[in-house]
C-alpha cells in the first residue's frame, strides 16, 4: 500500500502496461465465453397518455378538470375512439429485468411452435439488451477498479477517477439541493404560479392574494442565500457573514435544545433503571435464576458504566483516590466502547468491500450468480421448449 | 463597518437562536420554528451553489494557468457542468404519470441522465472509495495495535469478539460450549451480543451525555457572543 505521488519510473510504467493488458485481455476472453458478461437486460413498456377534455356534469352542473389517462385503459381507449384527434404524450419507460428472463424469452422465441408461451414468458413488452445501462455497468467496473488501484500506488487511473467523484458529487448535491430544497420550499412559495407550471403541477395555488402575502417571509431566505454566493466576490465577502450567522445561529438554537432533550436527558433516563431484574428464560428452576442473575448484573454494569465514565468525563476534580479509581474503571468501559466501534467500523467497510468484489464477479464478469439472476431453472425452460 | 461585520451579525445569531429556542418552549411560536428551520434548509441549499461556484473558480483558473495536473481540473470542470446540466434539466427523465405534458414533473433520482449518473458513477465510486477503509483500517491496526496494557488489551479484545462474533468462524470457534449450558453466554456470538448490550451501551451513553452538555455550553456561547470565532479573525 505505496501511495506516494512520486513519478513512476519506466520499469513501473511497462509494469502497469502489462498489467492493464493482462487484465483487458482476460476480460475480452471471458466476454466470450459461455453467455458472455456485463450486460444489462430491460423490459419494455409504452406508455402513453391521452388527455380528457374538460366536461360538465349537468346534474351538479360542476366541471371538471382536463385529466391525463393510459391510453391502453378502458377510459382512455374509449375517449380515443370517439376522438381520434385528442392530444396524446407518450414515451418508453425501460425497467431492468434479471438476464435469465432474456435467456428465457430467446429460448421460447427460438422454437416458434411455443408461441403462446412466448407472449406469457415476455411480460408486459419485449426483453432487449439496453445500451446506456450496459455501458453504465461497464464504466462502474472501470471506476471501481480504477479507485483499487490506488492501493499498489498513486496512478493516472486513480487521480482519474477521484476527479470523476469530485465533479459529479459536485454536481449531484447542487442538483439535490435545487430539486429537493429551493423548488419546494423556495419557488412554490415565491412564484406558485411558475412552479405549477413547470416544475410542480399537483400543487394547490393560494386561493386568494391575501393566502400569498405571507409566502413573502420567504424573500429573506432568498437575500440572504444571495448574499452567501457573494463571498464569490472578495470585495463583497463580507455580505456572507450575515447568512452565515443566520446558520450559525439556528444551528445553535436547534441543537442546544434538541441535544439536551433527545441526547442529555432522555440517556439519564435510560440509565435510570432496576437493579434487580427477572430473567426472560423459565424453562427450568436453574435456568430461570441463571437468567435472572444476567439480566440483573447487564443493568448494574450499565449504571456503574454510565457513573464511572463520567466520573472520567469529570475533569475539575483531580483523578486521585476514590475518584482516580472509578475514573480508571471509566476508562476500561471507555476501551471497551472504542474497541467495539473499531470492530463495527471494520466489518461495515468489509461489507462495503465485499459488495464492490460481489459486483464486479457477479453484475459484470459474470462469474458468479448468488441471486441466481441468470440461472434458467431447467424445468422451466423445458417446458417451454 | 464594524456594525455590519459584526454587530448585525451578532444579533441576527442571537435572534435565529432565541427563536429556534423559544419554538420548543412555548406552542405559539412552534410555527417560527419551523419557518426558521425551513429558512436554514435553504439557505443551506445555497451554499451547495457557493462550493460550485468555489469549485468553479479554482479548477478555471487551473486550467486557465494550466498549472500542474490541470488535465484533472479539466475532468472535474466537465462532470461537474456535464451533472448539473443532466440534473437541473431532468434530462431523460420520465416526466410524472400523472401530468405527463410536464416535462419536468418527474422524479429527478429514479430515471434518466441524472440516475445513470449516480448508479453507474456516483455510487460505485463513493462505495470503492469507502471499501477500501477496509485495507487502511486493517494496515493501521496492525501496526499501531499493541497489547502493552490492561487498557490496550481490552481495547483490542473486544474488536476481536466483535468481529469474530458475527462471523462464521466465530461461531465454530466457540461452538463446543453448548448455548443452552450455564456456560452458553460465554459463546462469541452470545459474548458479542452483551458486550454491545452492557458495555458498549454504558460507554456510548456517557459519552453521548459529555457531547450534549458540550453542545449546549458551545452553543450558549455562540448565542451570548462569547463565542464569535465563526465571523472570522480579530475576535
Amino acid at each position: 500500500m505505496n501511495a506516494t505521488s512520486e513519478p513512476m519510473t519506466g520499469s513501473q510504467r511497462a509494469i502497469w502496461a502489462v498489467v492493464v493488458l493482462v487484465i483487458v485481455a482476460l476480460v475480452i476472453v471471458r466476454s466470450m465465453i459461455g453467455t458472455g458478461m456485463g450486460r444489462v437486460y430491460v423490459e419494455q413498456e409504452d406508455m402513453a397518455f391521452v388527455q380528457l377534455a374538460a366536461s360538465v356534469d349537468d346534474a351538479s352542473e360542476s366541471v371538471s378538470e382536463p385529466k391525463w389517462v393510459r391510453t391502453n385503459s378502458e377510459q382512455g381507449k374509449t375517449y380515443l375512439d370517439r376522438n381520434p384527434d385528442a392530444n396524446v404524450i407518450g414515451w418508453m419507460e425501460y425497467t431492468q429485468v434479471d438476464p435469465k428472463a432474456y435467456f428465457v424469452q430467446e429460448a421460447a422465441s427460438a422454437n416458434a411452435s411455443t408461441a403462446s408461451t412466448t407472449t406469457a414468458a415476455a411480460g408486459p413488452g419485449p426483453i432487449m439488451l439496453s445500451w446506456p445501462r450496459t455501458i453504465g455497468l461497464w464504466v462502474a467496473a472501470f471506476f471501481t477498479l480504477a479507485i483499487f488501484s490506488f492501493l499498489y500506488r498513486d496512478n493516472p487511473f486513480y487521480k482519474f477517477a477521484e476527479s470523476v467523484v469530485v465533479g459529479v458529487s459536485a454536481g449531484y448535491w447542487m442538483v439535490i439541493g435545487f430539486w429537493d430544497v429551493i423548488v419546494p420550499n423556495l419557488i412554490q412559495r415565491l412564484n406558485p404560479w411558475f412552479s405549477q407550471q413547470f416544475f410542480t403541477p399537483g400543487m394547490e395555488l393560494p386561493a386568494t392574494m391575501a393566502d400569498y402575502w405571507p409566502n413573502l417571509y420567504y424573500l429573506i431566505p432568498l437575500i440572504l442565500g444571495l448574499m452567501l454566493i457573494m463571498r464569490l466576490v472578495p470585495k463583497c465577502g463580507w455580505f456572507s457573514l450575515w447568512p452565515l450567522a443566520f446558520i450559525v445561529g439556528t444551528m445553535a438554537g436547534l441543537r442546544m435544545v434538541g441535544y439536551i432533550e433527545g441526547d442529555f436527558l432522555s440517556q439519564i433516563k435510560a440509565s435510570i433503571i432496576p437493579l434487580y431484574e427477572e430473567g426472560s428464560v423459565t424453562t427450568t428452576p436453574f435456568r430461570t435464576v441463571w437468567s435472572t442473575i444476567w439480566a440483573s448484573l447487564a443493568n448494574i454494569l450499565i449504571v456503574i458504566g454510565v457513573l464511572a465514565t463520567l466520573v472520567y468525563f469529570f475533569f475539575s476534580i483531580e483523578h486521585k483516590g476514590v475518584v482516580g479509581g472509578t475514573a480508571r474503571v471509566g476508562i476500561w468501559y471507555l476501551m471497551i466502547t472504542f474497541g467495539a466501534a473499531f470492530g463495527f467500523t471494520v466489518m461495515g467497510r468489509i461489507a462495503l468491500l465485499a459488495a464492490r468484489i460481489e459486483f464486479l464477479f457477479d453484475d459484470w464478469l459474470w462469474l458468479i450468480d448468488p441471486n441466481e439472476q441468470r440461472t434458467i431453472v431447467e424445468s422451466a425452460v423445458g417446458l417451454l421448449m | 463597518m464594524q456594525v455590519l461585520t459584526r454587530s448585525i451579525p451578532l444579533l441576527i445569531t442571537g435572534l435565529a437562536g432565541l427563536v429556534m429556542i423559544l419554538s420548543a418552549f412555548f406552542p405559539y411560536t412552534s410555527d417560527w420554528g419551523k419557518i426558521a428551520g425551513n429558512f436554514f434548509n435553504i439557505i443551506a441549499a445555497f451554499a451547495f451553489v457557493l462550493g460550485g461556484g468555489n469549485l468553479l473558480k479554482i479548477h478555471l483558473k487551473k486550467v486557465s494557468d494550466q498549472s500542474e495536473g490541470w488535465g484533472y481540473s479539466g475532468v472535474i470542470l466537465v462532470c461537474f457542468i456535464t451533472t448539473l446540466v443532466v440534473g437541473l434539466g431532468k434530462l431523460g427523465a420520465y416526466p410524472n404519470p400523472d401530468f405527463p405534458n410536464v416535462r419536468l414533473s418527474g422524479e429527478t433520482q429514479s430515471s434518466g441522465g441524472f440516475w445513470w449518473a449516480y448508479e453507474y458513477v456516483f455510487k460505485p465510486l463513493t462505495a470503492t472509495m469507502f471499501s477500501m477503509l477496509a485495507f487502511y483500517v486493517a494496515s493501521a491496526a496492525f501496526r499501531a495495535f499493541r497489547a502493552k496494557n490492561f487498557e490496550a488489551i481490552l481495547l483490542l479484545g473486544t474488536a476481536f469478539i466483535i468481529l469474530l462474533g458475527r462471523t462464521f468462524a466465530g461461531v465454530l470457534v466457540t461452538g463446543f460450549i453448548s448455548p443452552d449450558g450455564p456456560l452458553g453466554g460465554l459463546r462469541l456470538e452470545e459474548l458479542s451480543v452483551y458486550v454491545m448490550q452492557v458495555f458498549n451501551t454504558a460507554g456510548n451513553r456517557a459519552i453521548m451525555i459529555g457531547i450534549s452538555l458540550g453542545i449546549a455550553s458551545t452553543s450558549l456561547k455562540i448565542l451570548l457572543g462569547i463565542d464569535r470565532s465563526f465571523l472570522g479573525s480579530g475576535d
